[in-house]
């Protein structure tokens, strides 16, 4: 399977991924840690708000909206 | 052995119930103690710790309702305030909530509980949902994972509780031994975790009794995560600190410095510690649910797909607001004016009976005129509308779109600098801002939660929500053929509500921009599954609980205000009333936001509670003579008018409300919230001198007009 890896925000809705590397550090990583994101996490882009921004993935069995801004600081091998 | 049990009888054993947000928590909760919590399909609901009783086999429980959580690592207040009660609560067993449906998340909770304190049962709850999902659970298989009783439930529906109390039984009176369950961690964190775990047993610190639940391990782990929360938890519980040990900080020190030595740093330590949680949850998840269908969430998917996609994701929430008010406005209509027509039966039938008593004028004026005139208004008034509007919102919450208003608001929120989670807090503040000023609890980072407890009060509340009905409906959609009016009114109360989130968003950014500086911290929103409401349940509950609400705020606040008032406007100085005195005091100012004395009088008075702000214009009004009956809005109309109300005055009436003070209570729930006098002011004025400047705009600009 060919894989590439991109932030999380440049992942489309319906394309999927593993998590590959936590970029951020402090409260961020931990929030997203508490989250279940760690290295091999499968992660599903769901749908986009409305009026932009805030994203929801699909995040082990939970569906977890992020903003961009810190969806950016998670690296993805998106599965093609 | 016999003294023990004896012990038990008489003892009252404490039971913690824990779980992520949105579990079913609060319905086991309820399910358990036969208690009304209401519960909500979202994420922190329960903010703070609620606590009722049962009995099971002659034993007195007392069940610690704690606020939901993701985990035991304390980032947010009621993360925080979740793990102080598992840690030091002392609690004789904890109940473990987990979400059948969603189990693979919900286990990482599991896990880091049953690693601070194995005294636990697991209550897998939803189950009739996982079921109709197509999820198989081997409950036994999970019991052996975690070593601690597994229980399966569907609280709903009362399935299982027997089986969870006698579980509870079980371990909290020890007749069943619990082995817990280890997380192994990779081999350079093992190492050091056994090592400091030694020396922190070794210490003795921890000899005394009471908290030798409290695991050795998990401590070690904490220390090695340079957890200083915990440990001025500590020092707060124990008057002693862990990291003030000499040995114990020398140790934990070393562990830095070899960590470093191999190329760990802080981040890194915290990484392998959830690697190793997550990884032992998806172990035991893989081996213990079955899926029949991978799809299983197909149906929420295409729900979401409606609700929040680009075309109509915000029409459509408009319009459930709007027909909720629709539905609020044209059927309070009926009952209202059957209410107030039962009371002035009431108060001529009260007028007859003190007359026969030949009660003094003074007697009768102060109870009938100011104390029932005052009740019936309230009841009559705010009670219809407050017990169509809450079942209906309820529904609306149990269903599961409150979180996706949050997820379709959130870019307006992103763009005033704060977290999208203020649109939930908003929401609460339509049943009370107290309760909305609670509910922020839920935003962690501590500038935005302040933006949005200070901004609260632009919902309006339980106590205003009638008040701007009755205006609207006098002023500006009577005129209107009456099929329609209530169309109109719905419309216009609709207008009112996204102007006061309009207001809110913009003093949100000002506030960022300005006193409370910086950047949107990260957040993260759930979107529960959606559950169809117990509808028949909800309405009956939500409906008892508002008319009680109701009914007690009108006994509490508006019978004694009503004698204050009565009294305020009986009481003469040089032949005018004290009423009269301050209100023409008041005149001036008040001329000049396009109201009168009166009324700006009656929002001061108001203070305590908003219900009373037009009881008390009604009564100024009528002492000085004019129209002594008001039997229906119509002929209150009448008297606003005689009193030179035009549709201006109804217009900067509404703003004012929308935009004053909170009432005394939020202030004081700011107070405790924020534990600064600073911003209970800021909230107390940023809103009125909003509120009076706007209302001289309007004025102005129609003065002239």
């Amino acid at each position: 399977m060919n894989t590439k890896t991109i932030s999380l925000d440049s992942l489309s809705v319906g394309d999927s991924g593993f998590v590959s590397k936590l970029l951020s550090k402090g409260e961020l990583r931990r929030r997203m840690l508490d989250l279940g994101l760690v290295k091999g996490t499968y992660v599903e882009s769901l749908m986009k708000s409305p009026v932009g921004g805030l994203t929801a993935y699909f995040i082990s069995g939970a569906v977890i909206a992020i903003r961009p801004e810190d969806a950016r600081y998670i690296l993805i091998n998106k599965q093609q | 052995m016999k003294s023990d049990t004896e012990k038990l009888k008489n003892s009252n054993l404490t039971v913690a119930l824990a779980g992520n947000p949105n579990v079913g928590k609060s319905t086991v909760f309820n399910a358990l103690t036969g208690m009304r919590q209401h519960t909500g399909n979202w994420a922190g609901k329960t903010v703070a710790n609620a606590s009722g009783t049962f009995t099971h086999k002659s034993i007195d429980f007392t069940l610690v309702d704690i606020p939901g959580t993701y985990s035991l690592m304390a980032s947010s207040p009621d993360e925080e305030a979740a793990r102080e009660f598992i840690c030091f609560g002392q609690p004789d067993c904890i109940i473990v909530v987990l979400d059948a449906t969603c189990l693979e998340r919900n286990l990482n909770l599991a896990l880091q509980i049953l690693e601070v304190n194995k005294k636990a049962v697991i209550c897998v709850n939803l189950l009739d949902e996982a079921t109709k999902k197509g999820i198989q659970i081997d409950l036994d298989e999970l019991s052996l994972y975690l070593g601690v009783p597994v229980v399966g439930t569907a609280a709903r529906s009362g399935e299982g509780l027997e089986e969870l109390k006698d579980a509870v039984f079980d371990v909290a009176t020890e007749k069943r031994k619990v082995f817990g369950t280890k997380i192994k961690y990779n081999s350079n964190l093992e190492k050091a975790v056994t090592k400091l775990e030694n020396i922190i047993e070794d210490s003795k610190l921890f000899d005394d009794k009471t908290f030798s639940y409290l695991s050795k391990r998990f401590l070690a782990l904490r220390l090695i995560d340079c957890d200083k929360k915990l440990d001025n938890s500590i020092k707060e519980y124990f008057n002693f600190s862990l990291i003030e040990n000499q040995t114990i900080n020398k140790a934990v020190t070393k562990i830095h410095e070899e960590f470093e030595t191999i190329g760990l740093k802080q981040d890194d330590t915290r990484d392998i510690i959830v690697e190793g949680i997550v990884a032992k949850a998806r172990e035991i998840y893989a081996h213990c649910t079955c899926l029949c269908d991978k799809c299983y969430s197909r149906r929420d998917r295409k729900l979401d797909k409606i609700l929040t996609s680009k075309l109509t994701g915000i029409p459509i929430m408009l319009l459930l607001f709007g027909i909720i008010f629709y539905i609020t406005i044209s059927g309070a209509n009926y009952p209202s004016e059957l209410l107030s027509m039962a009371f002035s039966k009431v108060q001529e039938w009260l007028y007859g009976l003190f007359d026969l008593l030949h009660s003094p004028p003074f007697l009768k004026g102060l109870l009938i005129d100011g104390m029932f005139k005052t009740l019936s208004w309230v009841v009559a008034v705010m009670l219809p509308p407050m017990a169509i509007f809450f079942p209906l919102f309820t529904l609306l919450e149990d269903f599961g779109y409150l979180p996706r208003v949050a997820f379709n608001m959130d870019r307006f929120f992103a763009k005033s600098g704060t977290s999208g989670k203020q649109s939930l807090t908003m929401l609460m503040g339509f049943g009370c801002n107290a309760c909305g000023v609670t509910g922020c609890r839920i935003i962690e980072s501590p500038r935005e939660r302040i933006i949005a407890t200070v901004t609260n009060n632009f919902v309006p509340c339980n106590g205003r929500f009638p008040t701007l009905i009755a205006i609207i409906t006098m002023f500006f959609a009577a005129g209107i053929s009456l099929p329609f009016r209530s169309l109109v009114s719905a419309g216009l109360l609709l207008t009112v509500i996204v102007f006061g989130v309009v207001v809110t968003l913009l003093v949100s950014k000002l506030l960022s921009a300005t006193l409370l500086k910086g950047l949107p911290s990260s957040f993260t929103l759930e979107l529960p599954p959606y559950r169809r409401p117990q509808i028949c349940k909800t309405i009956v509950h939500s409906l008892l609980d508002r008319t009680v609400f109701v009914l007690l705020r009108a006994m509490c606040v508006a019978a004694p205000a009503g004698i204050v008032i009565w009294l305020m406007s009986n009481i003469m100085i040089n032949g005018e009333s004290l009423c009269v005195i301050i209100s023409n005091f008041l005149q001036p100012l008040g001329s000049l936001m396009g109201l009168d004395g009166v009324i700006l009088l009656a929002f001061i008075l108001g203070f305590p509670a908003n219900e009373i702000v037009v009881p008390i214009i009604i009564m100024i009004y009528t002492a000085s003579g004019t129209l002594v009956e008001y039997d229906s809005l119509s002929s209150l109309y009448n008297l606003f008018v005689e009193n030179g109300w035009t549709w201006v005055t109804a217009l900067c009436t509404m703003i004012f409300s929308l935009m004053h003070f909170p009432c005394s209570t939020t202030c004081l729930t700011i107070y405790k919230e924020t534990k600064s006098l600073k911003w209970t002011l800021l909230s107390f004025i940023l809103p009125t001198i909003l509120g009076i400047l706007l209302c001289m705009a309007i004025n102005a600009v129609f003065f002239w007009v």
